[in-house]
């Protein structure tokens, strides 16, 4: 493998990181004195200049030949522990390219927005610093060449996203989503983590441990016939990088944090919680695909709950009220088709369908904001209506974005949602049952976001009086990013343009060296014969048919309303809609179960710590202090009384002896005179 | 001179060590003390003279008798100088009454 040292990859990231640590520790003072301005020129620069380099990543990767497209930036040795080597290094091939354009392209358009959405808010360059914060941990989280650096952008971006959600910390339900997201987020981390430690061990164990990317590519082989308890251990390691992954991005049975996520500001929203870091569970298996390449069962349950996934919130986003929580779950959704894509093995079209989704979501939630924006804080689709007219720019935008979304074709999403759909089909991994489920989806994406067209934009103003009287367009700092992220969502489909209808499809050839190794078991789905094309057409054609179904449902319901939506809210006594509605009760299951069996548990635990551990505890305390007053009796009346039996005797015979000490000269000449007759005498007898 | 041996030196020897001593016990003056303790060792100076003069050793026994001559004189400066010092302290050289160096 050649790869290209260059210096300039560890500014990508740093740059962000200098503007937030700026904004973040003078933010205060600089918006005091110089005015939000100046926060803002601290803030967006930055990333300018970071989308700025980005490019010249790519002119530089399309430099190389196609196999030799890997730059690398060594900026400093890091863990070197045993056999462990981490070092802090940034790297690029062709993937991480094109995670870095949308992080920093998408990231920089919402931070021009944001400068126009957060414009009246007072800890305006709190928000800044935080939005700095996430992108350099997303943009580490990207670039990093190991996966315990990606692990840190990780765990960076986890806690901005948290920071960012609870920004208007004042209300209580806020910060509690905030937790909510952070807490959920810490489960799928510590599957996570425990993925990385298992490669790590099991590579290790075969003599090529290491958490590089490049070099556990290259050995990736050891792991095959591996096991532990039984299971291949690729498999275990995958899954367990999964439930990471799931907890990211917003699958089942983690996703319930995503739809609370919209508490944050609407640019955040549009960034963390849209077009970067929920996608970076799709990264991380696209750049590990070597991996989940020789784990086919892995690749199953990836596929099964991204299908399960998408389904699941693409039917609760039909009867959701709140603008951006449809958003949410349409999000939910996507994410779910970009699973099915890894879980059948088309990583390209995943990362594909990864990319226009940055566009036209981030447009949807930046078109949702501008609304949000104009109507003073309004989020509730029944109270709004009619902006057509009054929100322009926001309204044709919001409207490309749908018909994005929608899959209507020549634009961005058509081209890849049904590249995956395709694969779901022919790929050796996929069935007809995933093509159905993600053309299902397909219909009801159509059918949810066009009743969110219908009931924003046309009709009747359902607002008050005195909110529709102050409704107005977005300032330009907000409108101009809208037109961009419009536009890529109507043009970013043609790089991936497919062979079926005559295109190249230079995205997915960009990728393939990357894919190269991954690819051998899905390399036949690339060869398009005379009757796959055809069949490829017809699958399309289906898939379009639908959504124009679910499309018209929404038209017939919410615009021409010739049936009324009530009415088919009491359906079967209304079940189907409250459950629904409440979101299949997850949120309940979930608080009945973990919340509530957590907090039983350490109802039982705080039991068994103040009775039995304090019980333990107090008791040896109370021994103890008994056996202290033992010992202490025993040193008064035993060891004590001894000595002082000794110095008192000692004392008596002194003060009888000291008699003999007359200090008459006689009688110690007597005494002398006595002992040497005494001594004399006894000799001589 | 016939008569006169050595028996006969040395009952004179015993004679004055008998009242040298018997001064020493007797005597509550100090400076008679002193004069008992000369007597007793006249006595030895006695017996060493006649033993070294009947024994024929050489001049062994006059020597030592030299030697305890002159050391009685040593001590009988130093003993007067006791003596002096115990009267400036109590005013009497009566040992009965410098009986301070007791319990």
């Amino acid at each position: 493998m050649e790869i290209t040292e260059v210096g300039y990859l560890r500014w990508i990231p740093l740059l962000p990181l200098v503007g937030a640590a700026v904004n973040g520790v003078a933010g205060a003072v600089i918006q005091r004195r110089l005015g939000k301005r100046a926060i803002s020129v601290l803030a967006v620069t930055p990333v300018l200049l970071a989308f700025a380099l980005s490019v010249q990543t790519f002119l530089d990767l399309r430099a190389l030949a196609p196999e030799q497209r890997f730059l690398l930036d060594r900026v400093m040795p890091w863990l070197h522990v045993g056999t462990l080597v981490a070092d802090i290094a940034f790297w690029v091939d062709p993937l991480a390219c094109v995670m870095l354009l949308v992080v920093t392209g998408v990231g920089g358009l919402i931070h021009v927005y944001s400068t126009g959405y957060m414009h009246e808010d007072a800890s305006y360059w709190r928000f800044f610093a935080f939005l700095n914060l996430f992108t350099f941990a997303m943009l580490t989280l990207v670039l990093g060449d190991s996966l315990l650096l990606m692990f840190v952008g990780w765990e960076g971006v986890g806690l901005c996203s948290y920071a960012l959600i609870g920004f208007w910390w004042r209300e209580h339900v806020n910060t509690t989503a905030g937790n909510k997201a952070f807490i959920v987020n810490r489960i799928g981390d510590f599957g996570f983590l425990l993925g990385i430690l298992l490669l790590f061990w099991s590579t290790d164990a075969a003599g090529h441990g290491s958490v590089v990317f490049r070099e556990l590519q290259e050995h990736a082989s050891v792991l095959a016939g591996q096991t532990l308890w039984g299971v291949p251990v690729v498999v275990l390691v995958t899954l367990l990088l999964f439930v990471g992954a799931t907890g990211k991005s917003a699958q089942i049975p983690l996703y319930v944090w995503l739809p609370d996520a919209m508490q944050g500001p609407t640019p955040v929203s549009a960034l963390i919680h849209a077009a970067t870091m929920v996608t970076a569970g799709v990264y991380m298996i696209a750049r590990l695909h070597f991996l989940y390449a020789l784990a086919p069962a892995t690749l199953a349950v990836v596929a099964g709950i991204g299908a399960a996934t998408a389904l699941l919130a693409a039917t609760i986003g039909l009867v959701q009220n709140d603008i951006k929580r449809v958003l949410a779950y349409s999000t939910v959704s996507q994410l779910g088709y970009m699973f099915v894509a890894m879980g059948v093995g088309a990583w390209s079209a995943g990362i594909f369908h990864l990319m226009t989704h940055a566009f036209f979501k981030a447009c949807l939630f930046l078109g949702a904001g501008s609304v949000i924006h104009g109507l003073g804080g309004e989020q509730d689709m029944r109270r709004m209506g009619g902006l057509r007219t009054r929100m322009p720019v926001t309204f044709w935008t919001f409207l490309v974005a749908t018909l994005a979304i929608a899959g209507a074709p020549l634009t961005a999403g058509f081209f890849s949602k049904d590249e995956i759909l395709w694969k779901a089909f022919s790929s050796p991994h996929g069935s007809a049952l995933l093509w159905l489920v993600g053309v299902a989806v397909a219909g009801l994406t159509a059918c949810y976001m066009f009743r969110q067209l219908f009931l924003t934009f046309f009709g009747e103003s359902r607002a008050d009086h005195e909110v529709l009287h102050h409704a107005h367009e977005s300032p330009p700092s907000m409108a101009v990013p809208l037109v961009l992220l419009a536009a890529g969502s109507l043009l970013a489909g043609f790089v991936g343009l497919p062979q079926a209808l005559g295109g190249a499809n230079r995205f997915e050839a960009w990728l393939a060296p990357v894919f190269a190794h991954g690819h051998a078991a899905v390399a036949h789905a690339a060869s398009h014969g005379p009757h796959e094309v055809e069949l490829e057409l017809t699958l399309m054609a289906v898939a379009i048919g639908v959504a124009i179904t679910g499309f018209l449902v929404a038209f017939v319901l919410y615009q021409r309303r010739s049936v009324p939506v009530a009415a088919l809210a009491d359906v079967l006594g209304g079940i189907p809609y409250r459950v629904l509605l409440n979101k299949y009760y997850v949120d309940e299951l979930y608080q009945a179960v973990f919340v509530r069996g957590t907090l039983l548990l350490s109802r039982l635990g705080a039991w068994i710590d103040a009775t039995i551990i304090d019980g333990v505890v107090d008791g040896s305390a109370r021994l103890t202090a008994l056996a202290a007053r033992l010992n202490r009796l025993f040193d008064d009346y035993v060891v004590d009384a001894l000595v002082n039996f000794c110095a008192n005797r000692t004392y008596d015979v002194g003060l009888r002896l000291r008699r003999v000490q007359t200090g008459g000269i006689n009688a110690y000449l007597y005494v002398i005179v006595g002992t040497v007759a005494f001594v004399l005498i006894a000799r001589l007898m | 001179m016939e008569g006169i041996g050595l028996t006969h030196f040395l009952v004179v020897g015993l004679v004055v060590f008998a009242l040298g001593l018997y001064t020493v016990l007797t005597r509550r003056n100090a400076i008679g003390i002193l004069m008992g303790i000369e007597l007793i060792l006249n006595a030895a100076n006695i017996n060493y003279v006649a033993f070294g003069r009947y024994a024929g050793v050489a001049a062994d026994g006059q020597v030592f008798a030299i030697f305890v001559i002159m050391l009685a004189a040593a001590e009988a400066v130093i003993g007067l100088a006791v003596v002096l010092g115990i009267y400036q302290n109590f005013e009497s050289i009566d040992v009965e009454a410098t009986d301070a160096l007791r319990y």
